[in-house]
């Protein structure tokens, strides 16, 4: 089983490797296309804006390995601004296009509450999932973003978290799974969904 | 709902935990990561480290210490001390820290909160203020606009609290958020080690003032401490070092104290 964590030099990625360790996996960490598509698994990370992640990724060459990936079917997941790219575009920085796998923007929370949205909060979620398998539905998760998915289709939201809005904290389609919280920083809970998802990559 | 953090502030120096740690039953009470861990089970919401050590390799020591912790603990981890430049920066959160936390370097240059919030994301820049009361006799000094005037109820202060910098409190704060902080620790020099409770008038000045969260710190003596913080100071989180260091209270009983009164937190 190879899961390879995207490396564009995008933060604390110790703590994802370290997730997945406990959970039985050594991951490979990289930035070049051929490991990415050699993965079974792969796993986007990210922290910062948008803005600088899609220029890393187009710089390293990496934005068609991560579609391609995606579109071969096997199992990924996004992580926090690893959700946010996988919409058309984001309002960061003025506009930019993302992946564009997933049909939805990325807007700014409201600015009547603190923002960054920063801290535990609850994820209600919608429907079952064998990713959130363990994992009942208002667990509190950790989240640090200034920005939110909205996705076209309101059937891929499987988790919904309020700060001002509600808006979509855990995306699904197919064989793609994304968090806006950081499951590697929310404890036990959040070590679960890492479980669940080399469990499901595996099966 | 968003949950008010309790973050437990843990100074290091040489790589060992000092202060006391009377309350958890382990083997050795010095280690960062055997401490961060006990502080998870309890409840911890985030920890901040805080590296106190004065030599000059004491990055590389800090950074083993992150990497050691980031093994074992998987909450948010907040490192501060000694940080002056963006590889500062990098390398701390490559080693496993979500956040960093700069003070003295964000005074003398400015420009580190902005490049750090470009390049990693303003979620991770926390810039710690050291404020003081301003005695009117020390109003005067250079005049720009962060200069102190005569509404400045606040000072900034750098290097660990011993220099005075002019700057009022409420003019940096709100300069940070423009620089792209994206979470302020603020300390209160007159509370600090009192025991007393918080500077609330401080934070609730500085958290009305700013649209980013605020970190309390500096006089928690009790839980109702705590409380006052959330509640009449509009903290956004609590740090705490000596009333959970020395075993007075757990941070589950905290947490049980501020969940009796109505305010939302993590169980």
């Amino acid at each position: 089983m190879k899961i390879t964590i995207v490396d564009y030099e995008s933060g604390n990625l110790r703590s994802v490797i370290q997730a997945l360790r406990f959970a039985q996996i050594d991951p490979t960490v990289s930035g070049k296309p051929d490991q990415i598509l050699s993965a079974d698994a792969l796993i986007l990370p990210g922290v910062g804006s948008g803005n600088a992640a899609m220029k890393a990724l187009e710089q390293q060459k990496l934005v068609g390995a991560i579609r391609e990936f995606i579109a071969s079917g096997r199992p990924f997941m996004g992580i926090c601004l690893g959700l946010q790219l996988l919409m058309e575009m984001t309002d960061e920085g003025g506009g930019v296009d993302c992946l564009g796998v997933i049909r939805g923007t990325v807007e700014r929370l409201p600015s009547e509450y603190k923002v960054p949205h920063m801290g535990w909060n609850q994820v209600v979620i919608n429907k079952e999932h064998k990713i959130m398998r363990g994992i009942s539905s208002s667990a509190y998760f950790y989240f640090a973003h200034s920005y939110y998915s909205v996705p076209a289709d309101p059937n891929l939201v499987l988790g919904t978290t309020s700060y001002g809005i509600d808006f979509c904290s855990i995306l699904v389609r197919d064989n793609v799974f994304a968090t806006q919280f950081h499951p590697e920083k929310s404890g036990s809970v959040g070590l679960q969904i890492y479980k669940n998802f080399v469990q499901n990559a595996i099966e | 709902m968003l949950a008010k953090r309790i973050i437990p502030c843990l100074d290091v120096d040489a790589g060992r935990v000092v202060k006391g740690i009377s309350f958890v039953q382990l083997r050795d009470a010095g280690d960062p990561a055997e401490l961060a861990a006990a502080y998870d089970r309890e409840g911890a919401d985030e920890l901040v480290f805080l590296d106190i050590t004065a030599s000059s390799d004491s990055r590389e020591t800090m950074i083993s210490v992150v990497e050691k912790v980031s093994e074992k603990v998987f909450i948010p981890l907040t490192v501060g001390g000694g940080i002056r430049t963006v590889d500062d920066i990098r390398k701390i959160l490559r080693a496993g820290a979500d956040k960093v936390s700069v003070n003295t370097a964000a005074v003398l240059n400015p420009c580190l909160v902005k490049e750090g919030a470009g390049r990693f994301g303003n979620q991770c820049m926390v810039v710690a203020i050291d404020a003081k009361a301003v005695v009117s006799a020390q109003k005067s000094g250079v005049l720009n606009d962060l200069a102190l005037d005569e509404n400045s109820a606040w000072e900034v202060y750098t290097h660990g609290g011993r220099n005075s910098t002019n700057i009022d409190v409420v003019k940096w704060a709100a300069k940070v958020e423009e620089l792209g902080a994206g979470e302020i620790l603020l300390t209160s020099m007159d509370k600090d080690g009192h025991q007393q409770g918080y500077d609330i008038e401080l934070i609730r000045t500085v958290s009305e003032q700013v649209s980013i969260p605020v970190i309390a710190s500096g006089g928690a003596g009790n839980l109702d401490h705590l409380y006052q913080a959330f509640e009449l100071g509009k903290a956004d989180a609590v740090l705490a070092a000596s009333i959970f260091h020395f075993g007075t209270y757990s941070i589950e009983k905290a947490k049980q104290f501020l969940d009796a009164r109505g305010v939302v937190i993590r169980r």
